[in-house]
């Protein structure tokens, strides 16, 4: 039985900053190219949600056994991500859930344990997806090196698009590069210490352990992925110290998307297995405290697999920021007069329990009696509630479960609001008629710019609404059709 | 309906507060003032109440019947608190009215009142729903410049022809208020001042939305046969009517966003409830809830004034300026005396109440026939609305 990769997917925001706005911002080195910025209503929770919502596009997501969530950014420290990105991946409730974290292996490292669960037989299906939205503080280098962005990818038995043939890996536990809690900005060591004795010595390291152990050569390889650092020479000159030749080498998404940390092994992958033809051998490694590194065999059932949005869509659909005040604005780098608004109510979690599938699923229901899908929304604010009465025939009780959450809807109405605080200005609220019915108000975001119109189309996306008092409120908005 | 309302309570005494940003005074002075005045127009003393009805919307107002028993050290009075959103006043002259009439009651404190700018914060606060949390952010502006951006795409109105239009709204208003002693803005405003005005929620700009002010409003009511004992010109009540939207509109895809479905159904039932056929002729003048001049204008057409999609017409030929055939917000409606939530509907019957005893001075139309209030509450797709009508 052949375990292996059976679907990938992918997110990058679609906001981009050139380095030379921050450059021009702050002054100090000149770096090439320019990083994915997640917008002010996501997260490293919201963004696995996306890469996953694409890696299981036109897949069952019942059929899925597990979901373990990567990432060094983790918006709780005591609360599970993965069982948030369950519910909103619509997944089973006897799914096997876990958060893989600290270290920047975290994607590689959840991907091997998910692999080892499936080659024991414990479960048929697995998804992994890592979300990073890692920060640094404003005026150095590691800002600008840095990225947003999630990958995905499903383990299984069936349809395998790319077969797991090895796997090597050591730990070390040197650490150049780290945070601690409490603490919002990464810290490194002296930098050629950090990459000499570090990322150049220890992936070297473990990826001649992995070809000694499997008695390979790097020429074997039709693609050699590894991980970039926050530097962009390391990179290269590893494909030197491995004599890799130049076609080999997957590009490390420095100058397009930054370094995207635990999910950026992952996010190479993605691309590589986009290119990937069948019969091609993939070498992919990760770099963090240590080496995560694997053999990977495409087969033919890739050319199966039905399209995505993946890595080179989502790259290619993007807004650029035109300021550096935007980018602190949306980091809450800077404290900002706040607007003369009410205060937000308190959010009670035991609401937040009983709409939980309404809130992370965008659930809503359908009348069994005139088939008239609603949203689960109120009367006045458009709060969430569960629905017993048809809003048409008002018939009681005869309503059956209604997921909107993969629908595209078209604007009815909509408001571009001044007065209302907001992070990105003006907030933007849709009335939406869903493709094959219903209707809700949604907020919208992910404008860039795009001139809103009655009849225009939208498709959800998962977000963050607000932080309030230590709860992360996750909903979803209508952005315009990403690509 | 099973029976009408019609001409069975008369309205003896009102008072209204200074309405605006009422900075040295408290709720308990806008309280005192509204009553007072009450008292002396109806020619009773506080001792001869009966009952009391009270509409606030904020608790800074006041919670309770207290809210209207503590100011004025009432007597262990039966004290109701009426919340109905922006329609609380009308509310509670629709309750205080049903107790009249039905015999309880021979005289009847109404009152609403809105300290709204001890809040300190801009436009009206989301009130505290204790909803679990999950909701957007958007203002009210937000929620009724929807209304515009629908009814311009329907209609076919480019953004200047909407703006203009809206302008209409807010330009006849201002010039009404000028004598308004009572209003909070005072002042002519130009077309071009409010075509040109910084944007909240487009369309709607600074003057296409009411300001937020403090104020207070209050009625003696009794049964009609006795008004007369009191005053030689009563003003009595033809129709009440209240209508809640099921909140439906942003969960049914019938919803259009072109008009407001409780305006519809409260101004028919009120039409049968006073024997009006031609609404358009027979009501001389009208308050409506101008919250924003789309909504202003869209209640023309909800109330049968315009026809549907031709309200444009009418506003832009001036039917509803105070010289029109039918005169709209003659006092300069929310626009100008802004909207303390509570109060708003009972500042409505105090114009009409006036303009019918002849003692709206400069304002004074010479043939107000019957008069018109409307008065709703929450956002277009579910609102809670209330159209009155009032007549000698």
């Amino acid at each position: 039985m052949a375990v292996g990769i059976t679907s990938y997917g992918a997110y990058i925001p679609l906001y981009r900053m050139s380095r030379d706005v921050f450059y021009k911002a702050w002054g100090g080195a000149k770096m090439p190219g320019e990083r994915a910025v997640c917008n002010h209503d996501e997260d490293s929770v919201t963004m696995a949600q996306e890469a996953a919502a694409d890696c299981l596009r036109g897949i069952d997501p019942k059929k899925v056994d597990g979901l373990f969530f990567a990432t060094t950014t983790q918006t709780y420290l005591e609360r599970l991500g993965a069982s948030i990105l369950a519910v909103a991946c619509d997944l089973r409730e006897d799914v096997r859930t876990m958060d893989v974290t600290d270290t920047l292996r975290a994607g590689t490292s959840a991907f091997a344990a998910a692999a080892d669960a499936v080659k024991a037989g414990s479960d048929k299906n697995i998804l992994i997806t890592a979300g990073e939205h890692r920060m640094a503080a404003p005026a150095g280098d590691f800002e600008m090196a840095l990225g947003d962005g999630a990958a995905a990818v499903l383990i299984g038995t069936e349809n395998v698009i790319a077969t797991i043939e090895g796997s090597y890996h050591i730990s070390d536990e040197f650490s150049g590069v780290w945070r601690v809690d409490g603490e919002q900005f990464i810290r490194a060591w002296e930098d050629r210490m950090v990459y000499d004795k570090g990322y150049s010595e220890v992936l070297e390291k473990g990826i001649k352990g992995l070809l000694k152990k499997y008695n390979m050569k790097t020429s074997d390889f039709a693609k050699v992925v590894y991980d970039t650092t926050l530097e962009s020479r390391r990179h290269p000159q590893m494909a030197k110290q491995l004599k890799l030749a130049d076609e080999q080498v997957q590009d490390p998404l420095f100058d397009t998307v930054g370094n995207i940390g635990a999910a950026h092994a992952l996010m190479m992958l993605v691309a590589a297995l986009e290119d990937a033809k069948p019969g091609d051998k993939i070498l992919w490694a990760s770099y963090g405290n240590g080496v995560d590194a694997f053999i990977l065999q495409v087969t033919p059932e890739i050319a199966k697999l039905a399209p995505r949005r993946g890595f080179k869509k989502h790259l290619a659909a993007k807004r650029m920021m035109e300021n550096n005040h935007r980018y602190l604005r949306w980091r809450k780098i800077v404290p900002l007069e706040r607007a003369r608004r009410s205060e937000q109510s308190p959010t009670s979690l035991s609401t937040l329990r009983r709409d939980s599938k309404i809130a992370l699923a965008l659930y809503g229901v359908r009348c069994k009696k005139c088939n008239t899908p609603q949203f689960s929304q109120g009367g006045s604010y458009g709060y969430l509630t569960p629905l017993r009465v048809c809003v048409d025939c008002q018939a009681i009780d005869e309503m059956e479960p209604y997921k909107f959450s993969g629908r595209k809807a078209k604007i009815f109405t909509y408001t571009e609001d001044n007065l209302a605080d907001s992070n990105d200005p003006p907030t933007t609220v849709n009335v939406i008629d869903w493709d094959g019915g219903g209707r809700g108000i949604l907020d919208m975001t992910d404008r860039g710019g795009a001139k809103l119109s009655v009849g225009m189309e939208v498709e959800m996306t998962f977000r963050k609404l607000y932080y309030d008092r230590g709860v992360h409120n996750y909903f979803w908005k209508t952005r315009p059709v990403r690509c | 309906m099973v029976e009408s309302i019609k001409d069975r309570v008369a309205i003896i005494g009102m008072g209204c507060t200074q309405f605006g940003e009422l900075w040295d005074k408290s709720r308990v002075d806008l309280i005192v003032e509204a009553a007072k005045e009450a008292y002396a127009d109806a020619g009773i003393e506080q001792k001869d109440i009966q009952a009391g009805w009270v509409s606030t919307y904020y608790d800074t107002s006041g919670i309770t019947g207290q809210a209207l028993a503590a100011p004025l050290r009432l007597p262990y009075l039966p004290i109701t608190r009426i919340e109905n959103a922006c329609a609380s006043a009308s509310d509670a002259l629709r309750n205080a009215t049903y107790a009249v009439a039905a015999g309880i009651y021979d005289r009847v404190l109404v009152l609403g009142v809105e300290k709204i700018k001890d809040q300190g914060l801009s436009g009206l606060a989301v009130r505290n729903l204790d909803l679990g949390g999950l909701m957007f952010s958007m203002t009210m502006p937000g929620m009724f410049s929807m209304l515009a951006t629908k009814y311009f795409d329907h209609y076919k109105l480019s953004p200047e022809e909407g703006k203009h239009m809206l302008a209409h709204v807010s330009w006849k208003s201002h010039k009404n208020g000028v004598n308004s002693p009572k209003a909070h803005f005072r002042k002519e405003v130009s077309m071009d001042q409010i075509i040109k005005a910084p944007i909240i929620a487009w369309p709607l700009g600074l003057f296409d939305c009411c300001g937020v002010s403090d104020g207070c409003a209050a009625a003696i009511i009794v049964p009609a046969k006795d008004a007369k004992k009191y005053r030689p010109d009563p003003v009595y009540i033809k129709a009440l009517q209240m209508c809640v939207a099921p909140g439906d509109g942003t969960t049914s895809t019938k919803y259009d966003y072109l008009h407001v479905e409780s305006t519809v159904r409260a101004g028919k039932t009120a039409y049968i409830e006073a024997g009006v056929k031609k609404p358009r002729e027979e009501i001389g003048m009208a308050e409506v809830h101008d919250c924003f001049s789309i909504t202003e204008a869209v209640i023309m057409e909800d109330l049968q004034f315009s026809e549907r999609g031709h309200m444009k017409d009418d506003i832009e030929a001036g039917f509803f300026d105070l010289d029109g055939g039918l005169a709209v917000q003659p006092d300069g409606g929310l626009k100008c005396f802004g909207h303390p939530i509570g109060a708003s509907g009972l500042r409505m019957i105090y114009e009409m109440y006036k303009q019918l005893q002849g003692k709206a001075e400069k304002r004074q139309l010479k043939n107000p026939k019957l008069g018109l209030t409307q008065n709703l509450g929450g956002q277009p797709p579910h609102c809670t609305n209330f159209v009155g009508i009032f007549g000698t």
